[in-house]
């Protein structure tokens, strides 16, 4: 077998997929009503790393996130954790939705809601006993939130919201963390402490995949970053001499829109920079 | 009357009416605790379907029954509640997947709230046409089947009576029993699967308990009422608190004492159906909740809003004076000034009465022809200005605003702006060099006029 820097880089390549990678996809198509939204994805996630998969609107961002944890049926297509089925694997996967997905005014404390992260070891009709409450307030704690675990969640900002739902996360310890835009429009404090949650979880040996949608954070945020336009465009590190991040790529996943080129080129020029 | 009323609350009209009373109050509590979850799903007017969908299942079943008993006699009888809400439940079902089949075989264009219209009004209408049947039968009119429309708990056997309270009670000890798969569900029903619920099945469940309320409570409260209390006690509860533990026993009360008052009063008014008077009932205990519960209340919102605009006006005209005592056209020492200035500085917020208002309340003491503001007055002037610059003056630094505009802005986020915040804002403007020279107020981004001493937004009324 040929060495894989060796061969030339085509969109036919496949990339190897490694059975310990703690997520693997095999050609997935994602459709909606027939319009294919994600087309032949393949795609090996490297473990114990921030990974962000960046894209335009309508990219197929979310879908693929949602799809790999079925939560949006695939036209076709096959998606590993760990080598191992969704099923089995279940227990070692954490996931943050986007903050627009739930209803805010629900009567629920931010406790409550990180505690829900605790629901699966507690089991069928069990109560939450203090030790899952403990649990849950430490992981509150982690995300600076440990003062208002008592706020009923309509009454913290939006930035607080998307904390409680990163603790929520925390408090499944998983070992593979899907995370539906986590920054998206979030404080500056917050979007500080997520990414020294994110950065801890990566040295605690686990795999963190999140929807990005901001260019010029990718290099400084993230080890690896997938270019997803319906098909992905490119998959590997963000700088280094393999590094995928380069504007030709950009330029490719997000079409002809100047504006985003211009981001795009400035976040290049910083990525060569740092 | 009142008398007999007292007999019937403390059960003793009877041992029916007391069975009858119980059952029902066991009915109300398990709809105040099934419909919060259902109310939290929005799942309250698919309950209404349903509960419509199960008159022509009555029907049906009555003349099944009625044929299966004519070449069987005496093995079933018509008129057994069993089969009836067996019947009942059946069409229920079938309304549920009605509702569903015509929303997703419309391929979504048809949505939810429209197939609920089409399948509750046109399963009513089945039914009454099934029922009229029934009635043109001979001895149909004794069928009964029409108390099931809007409830007649007077007919209620004990038999009944404990079937209906033995249901009711094991229907809401299942959801208690579900209660954080239930919170769950409604809340993240995306998170709830990534964690391996069933959410189908619990989806399931919960439609299932809303089904086994509606049709145990179609004798007592009548298919087109019982909605009732599955929606209004609810509704009702989630104005005293905002957790859902909480939201639960209180509905579980409020449903509870509505289907205990309900079927007692209506065991003093037999010409009025008993569903329509648990309603009222349920009602009157929901509008006393939205109006004075301390929580989300109208009047504690009221007195939040009165707080608070009195708080903005107390700023502004503090803020008034001291920039006005701070022009230096004023007395020594700062916060004096005399009265003729008092009252201009306080021209746009009521003058002579401002300085009144203020005198009362502590901030300023007005002797002879001066104007001075204590020291709580001064304490409460320095922060609302302290607050009101540091604001400006982060909106002109670091949102691009023109000075000349920033007044306003500034003037609609100060006042509830928490010390933390503050001291955030203080962190982001440290290094200017304005606020570190000033000891605790810095000087105004614009030139202090008097019209501008009137801020723009003081149309709180100081009443």
């Amino acid at each position: 077998m040929l060495h894989p820097l060796s061969t030339p880089k085509s969109l036919a390549d496949r990339p190897e997929h490694s059975p310990s990678s703690p997520l693997s996809v095999h050609d997935m198509t994602v459709a909606y009503q027939r319009r294919p939204v994600l087309w032949d994805v393949d795609y090996d996630a490297p473990s114990q790393s921030l990974i962000a998969i960046v894209g335009p609107n309508g990219a197929g961002k979310s879908t693929l996130i949602k799809a790999c944890l079925d939560l949006l049926p695939r036209a076709s297509g096959r998606v590993e954790f760990f080598g191992k089925s969704y099923r089995e694997s279940r227990h070692m996967i954490g996931y943050v939705p986007q903050r627009e997905s739930v209803d805010w005014d629900f009567p629920v404390s931010a406790l409550d809601v990180a505690a829900m992260g605790r629901y699966a070891k507690i089991g069928w009709f069990g109560r939450v006993s203090r030790r899952h409450k403990d649990a849950a307030r430490e992981c509150l704690a982690r995300v600076g939130m440990a003062d208002l675990a008592h706020r009923q969640i309509s009454q913290l900002s939006g930035g607080q919201q998307q904390r409680v739902f990163l603790a929520r996360a925390l408090a499944q310890d998983a070992t593979l963390y899907f995370m539906d835009e986590p920054l998206a429009g979030v404080d500056a404090a917050t979007e500080a402490t997520i990414i020294d949650v994110l950065r801890s979880l990566r040295s605690a040996g686990k795999t963190v995949i999140v929807v990005h949608h901001d260019l010029p954070t990718v290099p400084q945020y993230f080890d690896h970053v997938l270019l997803l336009n319906t098909r992905v465009i490119a998959a590997g590190p963000v700088s280094g001499p393999e590094s995928v991040f380069t504007s030709e790529n950009l330029r490719r996943t997000y079409g002809g829109r100047l504006t985003l080129l211009d981001q795009a080129a400035e976040a290049v020029a910083r990525a060569r920079g740092g | 009357m009142l008398g007999e009323l007292l007999d019937i609350l403390l059960f003793r009209a009877g041992y029916t009416a007391a069975v009858v009373s119980a059952g029902c109050t066991l009915l109300g509590i398990a709809g105040g605790i099934i419909g919060c979850f259902a109310l939290l799903r929005r799942r309250s007017l698919m309950g209404d379907a349903l509960a419509h969908a199960t008159l022509p299942g009555i029907a049906g079943a009555f003349l099944l029954a009625t044929a299966m008993g004519s070449m069987l006699p005496g093995v079933l009888s018509a008129k057994s509640l069993p089969v009836l809400l067996a019947g009942a439940t059946i069409s229920a079902a079938l309304g549920v997947l009605s509702v569903h089949a015509i929303v997703r075989g419309s391929g979504g264009r048809i949505r939810e709230d429209a197939a609920i219209g089409i399948v509750l009004s046109v399963f009513f209408g089945l039914g009454y046409v099934l029922l009229s049947i029934v009635q043109a039968l001979p001895g149909g009119t004794q069928s009964g089947l029409k108390t099931f429309i809007f409830g007649q708990p007077a007919a209620m056997s004990v038999g009944d009576a404990m079937l209906l309270a033995a249901v009711a009670l094991g229907a809401a000890l299942a959801a208690l029993l579900l209660y954080k798969e239930l919170r769950l569900l409604c809340f993240d029903e995306g998170f709830a699967r990534v964690q391996g619920w069933p959410t189908g099945a619990l989806d399931l469940a919960m439609m299932a308990l809303v089904v086994i309320v509606v049709v145990v409570g179609l004798q007592a409260v009548g298919l087109v009422l019982v909605i009732a209390l599955l929606i209004i006690p609810p509704a009702g509860a989630r104005f005293w608190t905002d957790r859902l533990g909480t939201m639960l026993w209180v509905s579980a009360v409020m449903g509870g004492a509505s289907g205990y008052l309900g079927v007692s009063l209506s065991a003093l008014l037999p010409g009025v159906p008993a569903g329509a008077i648990v309603v009222l009932v349920a009602a009157t205990l929901f509008g006393v909740s939205a109006i004075a519960a301390p929580r989300h209340g109208v009047l504690s919102r009221w007195a939040r809003h009165a707080a608070l605009t009195r708080r903005i006006w107390v700023d502004h005209a503090l803020r008034a004076l001291f920039e006005h005592a701070e022009d230096g056209a004023t007395l020594e020492p700062l916060g004096t000034l005399s009265r003729e200035d008092g009252r201009r500085a306080l021209s746009g917020l009521g003058g002579d009465a401002a300085i009144a208002m203020l005198r009362k309340r502590g901030f300023i003491d007005a002797r002879g022809d001066i104007v001075t503001l204590t020291s709580s007055g001064m304490a409460a002037a320095t922060r609302a200005v302290r607050n009101h610059r540091l604001w400006e003056r982060f909106l002109v630094l670091h949102a691009d605003m023109a000075p000349s505009h920033v007044d306003r802005s500034a003037d609609m986020i100060e006042h509830v702006l928490d010390p933390a915040l503050m001291q955030e804002l203080e962190a982001a403007l440290e290094r200017d060099e304005a606020v570190a020279a000033a000891s605790r107020v810095p000087t105004s981004v614009h030139p202090i006029t008097p019209d501008r001493r009137t801020p723009g937004g003081a149309t709180g009324g100081h009443a």
